[in-house]
Parts: structure tokens; C-alpha cells; sequence
């Protein structure tokens, strides 16, 4: 067993005439919080989905947790391990907080069988608790969910992304319309899960105070490759990468 | 079940146990059709209110399970066994159903639903040497338990009660479980669902399986209470009707099929002393609640209720401040 958690190996992928993704390759170790960046159009989102298996790549292999996930749904690739959080707000409005927590961990328990006949809370609401209590969210824990403010919900989101114990995580655009309170919050608990489970990261954000400050490495695309990796100290300085998106 | 639910419940059972006692055949006869289509509303309230896949199709599980039943019943087998079969076959029928509704959604499902109505009215129509086609079937008898005959209108009342509690028990139970919940995450969000290890492909086929059986069981129901069914009963503007009782009633709350199919069944028999009128006032009604409440009664409750409670607070992340 290797400490690769994430392996994209050649992965191109066109659109017509257009290549979104041009033969990327990289690994993601255990406990990396791996910054992905690049102006639009530069097939981060494109790579992201090919990881995801909502799109096949022309070539190339994406394997997490040492099994390709080619083709695979992404209900069984959450099973696998893999958690995401959307750039889009992703909560289900008319549930609860708590509600919007255990329906995020309650199909790892138990078979479909045991989950109609078994507790309604399939016996996670004080898992549930722990996790609104981490995200600082107890006094939302009754609320629907789509009264929240925008912030809010985006805490709630990410707070589900980890409710099954996964060893990768995906964040779209997590600081997306965020405030900058919300922010410093939401990036202190993300680098204490981090810190106390070893959960991996992968994180596309356009918020360059944001991104560099949580992440250990950070890739960039442009034009659908690779032309820059390194740790934030090391990118800030690129020229080639200043040039490409980061500016004077 | 939280105490006030519960107690809800059991006053409800008690006014329904009370109802029929001292009324004539004909007013048994309409709560007896209440509690059947409120049956058939319930599945289609799980398939469209809770999971939001659209359905045009309950009327057509109804037939099927009338059908079924009355064809068993009338070989001289017991209704117990019509009843298991009706349930066993619309189950599997549901489902296949349910494959389009990978595919397809909102109106092009409706759209599939609606054929499906069409062709299940058409096949028994036309199937007469099973069917009866378009003269139906008739003598369907009223099962007997234990030595207690059915056949009195009140015996018939009791036991369709019965039925109705356990499909409500069972209802209630599905609902509050986490197959509920996922339920409801396929309505409001199924890609984000998805995410989250919900097999929503599986979760929508039980949608339209547990659904469609529902209306199968209401269909083993009407076979001994009209004693005649034919294909007529069956067809899309029944259909439509059940949708009319889980959209007023309000879709996706576990009370709203059973208010629905009041205002559907019980409310015309009371407007039937304005004569040709009535129809004309009741679709009026009808105008009205969906203008002002579109969650149905249940959501107008809510309403109401909302004006006497303190106004709630929001967004409480401002008490919070920094923290947040």
C-alpha cells in the first residue's frame, strides 16, 4: 500500500477542436492540501470532472486509493472514499441541518435492508453533532438548511463532504462568494481536519490568499497543461506562472 | 413519532373509527372511496412529493391491482391473495416504470407516464377475453375474516380503515427512514446525492416501485367495494385526479394525500346542494388554494400558523459575530 492517494496519470481530454486537458499527469499523497489554479478556460473544472468520472478522458488513467475509477458512478466512487464539495451551493434546502449531516453518512451504513428497517437517524446523529459542533454550526443544527445565509450553507456543505470519513476531498471553489469572516473560518477548519484525520485535499480556487495560505502545493494549469508546481512560496514567484495568471 | 404526532394520529383514528356510525350506505360508501384513494394518493405522494419524480400513471396501478383482484377473487380464490398480488405485481411494474425516469425528466417523464396510463386503459379494453373489455367485470365478493363477513357496508368501512392505517404505518414508516431521506435528497438535489453515495438509480426505481404498489393495494380495495370495475375507471383523468389530491392536499408532507383526497371525494358531495353549480365552485376552489398556498393545505396551514407564532430569526449567524 502506497501513501498515493490520488494518481492522474496522461489524462487529455478534447471538446471538438478545443483540448481542455492536455496530457496532465500528477500524484497526491496522503494528507497533501494540493492547490489546483489557473485562469478560466485552463481545464481545471475539466480535470476535476475526469477525477470525479462525471467525464471519460481520451486517454490516460485517473486511480484513487490505487483502484482507476474509469467509468465509475459517483455515488461508488464516494464509497471508495472520495468526498466533494460543489462550486454551486449543493445543500438540500428543505432538511435540516442535522438532517443534511446524516443523510451525508448514512448510506455507508448498513446495507439498504437495514437502513429501512433500522433507526431513521441510521444511528449517526451524535456523529452528526460532533461534525456541526467542528464546523461550529450548533446553533443551525435545526434549521432548514435553505434559510441559512450563503456562508452558512457553505459550511454545511463541507461539513458533509467529510461526514463519511473520506481519505480525498475535493473542494470547488470553496471561498467562492464567501465573506471574509465566513472565510477565515471556514479555511481554520479545513486545515484542522486536515490536521486531526489526514484527509487529503484537492482544492480549485481563484482566491489566491485563500489557496496559498492552506495549501502545501499548488499546480497550475493553463491551456489545459501543467506549467508550473511547486509549494506556494514557489509559485508566487514564477514568472511564467505571473505572466500566465497570477499578473504584476 | 413525536408525542403531538402521535396523539394526532390516534384522535384522527378515533374520528374515523366514530365516522360511519349512524350514516347511510351511500356516505359509508364515500368515506370507504376517501380512505382507498387517499391509499393511491400516498404512493404517488412518495413518488412525486417525496422523491419528485412525475407520475401520471397511478390511476393504470389502480386497474392493474383491481384487475388482479378481481380476476383471483372471482376464480374463488381469497382476497388476501388478490390483495398480495396486486401489491407484488404493480411493485415489479412500478419499477420497470421507473427506467424511463433514468433517462427522462419533469415533463418528457410525464410524458412517458401518461403513454403508459393510455396504454394500460387500452390493453384492458381491448383484452376483453380476460378483462371483460369494455363491460368490465361484476360480482366481485367482499372477503370474509374469521367468520366476519365484510358484505355489510359498515363491516367493508372497517376493514378498508384497517388497510389504511397499516398502509399509513407503513407510509409514515418509509418516510421517516433513511430511505426517506433519500427520498427527498432526489428531489432536491440529485447530483449532490449522488455525491454523497446515495445510488440515486436504485432509489428512483423504489420511488415509482413502492408508489405504483400502493396504488395497487387501493385497487385490490375498490374491486369488493364498487363489486364492478372496467376500464373507464382506469383512465387518464383518474390519473389526473389522484395528482389533483397530492398537489392540493400538499405534496411531499405525510398528511397532505389524505386532506387531498377529502377535498377531491368528500368536498363535491358537499357541494351538491348548489346542483349544476358545484363543479363550477369546487374547481374555483381549487384555483384559489393553488393561487394562494401551491404547497396545498398543509403548506396553507403552515401559513396560518406562522402569522400567531413570534417571528423566527433567520439568520442567527449575526448573534454569533466573529465566530462565524
Amino acid at each position: 500500500m502506497t501513501d498515493t492517494v490520488l494518481s492522474i496519470r496522461n489524462i487529455s481530454k478534447s471538446f471538438g477542436g478545443i483540448h481542455a486537458v492536455r496530457d496532465v499527469s500528477f500524484d497526491v499523497q496522503k494528507g497533501e492540501v494540493l492547490g489546483l489554479i489557473g485562469p478560466n478556460g485552463s481545464g481545471k473544472s475539466t480535470l476535476f470532472n475526469c477525477v470525479l468520472g462525471q467525464l471519460k478522458p481520451d486517454t490516460g488513467e485517473v486511480r484513487v486509493n490505487d483502484q482507476t475509477v474509469a467509468g465509475m458512478r459517483a455515488a461508488a466512487l464516494n464509497k471508495l472514499g472520495v468526498g466533494r464539495t460543489f462550486q454551486q451551493l449543493s445543500v438540500f434546502p428543505q432538511m435540516s441541518v442535522l438532517e443534511n449531516i446524516i443523510l451525508a453518512g448514512q448510506e455507508h451504513q448498513g446495507t439498504m435492508a437495514t437502513r429501512l428497517f433500522g433507526p431513521s437517524d441510521a444511528g449517526l446523529t451524535a456523529e452528526a453533532d460532533q461534525m456541526i459542533k467542528f464546523f461550529r454550526l450548533e446553533h443551525l443544527r435545526d434549521e432548514m438548511a435553505g434559510s441559512l445565509s450563503y456562508g452558512q450553507q457553505k459550511l454545511v456543505d463541507a461539513a458533509m463532504a467529510f461526514m463519511a470519513g473520506p481519505s480525498l476531498v475535493l473542494l470547488d471553489e470553496p471561498a467562492g462568494g464567501v465573506n471574509l469572516t465566513m472565510l477565515a473560518n471556514l479555511k481554520d477548519r479545513l486545515r484542522a481536519y486536515n490536521r486531526e484525520h489526514g484527509t487529503t485535499f484537492v482544492v480549485i480556487e481563484h482566491n489566491m490568499e485563500f489557496v496559498m495560505s492552506l495549501c502545501t502545493r499548488i499546480i497550475v494549469l493553463a491551456e489545459g497543461a501543467i506549467i508550473a508546481e511547486g509549494t506556494p512560496d514557489e509559485i508566487r514567484s514564477n514568472q511564467q506562472v505571473i505572466d500566465a495568471y497570477l499578473g504584476g | 413519532m413525536k408525542r403531538a404526532h402521535l396523539i394526532l394520529a390516534l384522535i384522527g383514528i378515533a374520528v374515523l373509527i366514530l365516522a360511519p356510525i349512524g350514516q347511510k350506505n351511500y356516505i359509508i360508501y364515500v368515506l370507504c372511496s376517501w380512505l382507498m384513494f387517499s391509499i393511491a394518493a400516498m404512493g404517488l405522494n412518495l413518488t412525486l412529493g417525496y422523491a419528485g419524480q412525475v407520475s401520471l400513471a397511478q390511476a393504470s396501478f389502480i386497474g392493474i391491482g383491481a384487475y388482479i383482484t378481481s380476476l383471483l377473487t372471482l376464480a374463488g380464490y381469497h382476497w388476501v391473495f388478490g390483495w398480495l398480488a396486486a401489491m407484488g405485481a404493480t411493485f415489479v411494474i412500478g419499477l420497470l416504470l421507473g427506467y424511463p425516469a433514468l433517462r427522462v425528466q419533469h415533463h418528457f417523464l410525464a410524458f412517458v407516464t401518461l403513454a403508459f396510463n393510455t396504454i394500460v386503459f387500452l390493453v384492458l379494453r381491448n383484452e376483453e377475453e380476460i378483462t371483460g373489455g369494455s363491460f368490465g367485470l361484476v360480482g366481485m365478493p367482499r372477503p370474509e375474516f374469521f367468520g366476519i363477513k365484510t358484505m355489510p357496508q359498515l363491516n367493508f368501512y372497517y376493514f378498508v380503515l384497517v388497510l389504511f392505517v397499516i398502509s399509513a404505518f407503513v407510509f409514515w414508516w418509509i418516510v421517516h427512514s433513511p430511505w426517506g431521506r433519500a427520498f427527498k435528497a432526489l428531489r432536491e438535489n440529485p447530483i449532490r446525492a449522488e455525491s454523497l453515495g446515495v445510488d440515486t438509480r436504485r432509489i428512483t426505481l423504489l420511488a415509482f416501485a413502492i408508489g405504483s404498489a400502493f396504488g395497487g393495494g387501493a385497487g385490490a380495495i375498490m374491486a369488493p367495494l364498487v363489486q364492478f370495475i372496467e376500464p373507464g375507471s382506469f383512465a387518464l383523468i383518474h390519473s389526473l385526479k389522484i395528482l389533483l389530491m397530492v398537489v392540493v392536499g400538499g405534496a411531499g408532507f405525510f398528511y397532505g394525500p389524505m386532506l387531498g383526497a377529502a377535498v377531491v371525494i368528500i368536498l363535491p358531495e358537499f357541494l351538491r346542494f348548489t346542483e349544476g353549480y358545484y363543479l363550477i365552485i369546487y374547481a374555483f376552489l381549487v384555483i384559489v388554494l393553488m393561487v394562494y398556498s401551491p404547497s396545498g393545505l398543509i403548506g396553507l396551514g403552515s401559513k396560518l400558523m406562522a402569522r400567531f407564532r413570534p417571528k423566527q430569526e433567520v439568520r442567527k449567524d449575526m448573534a454569533k459575530g466573529a465566530q462565524l
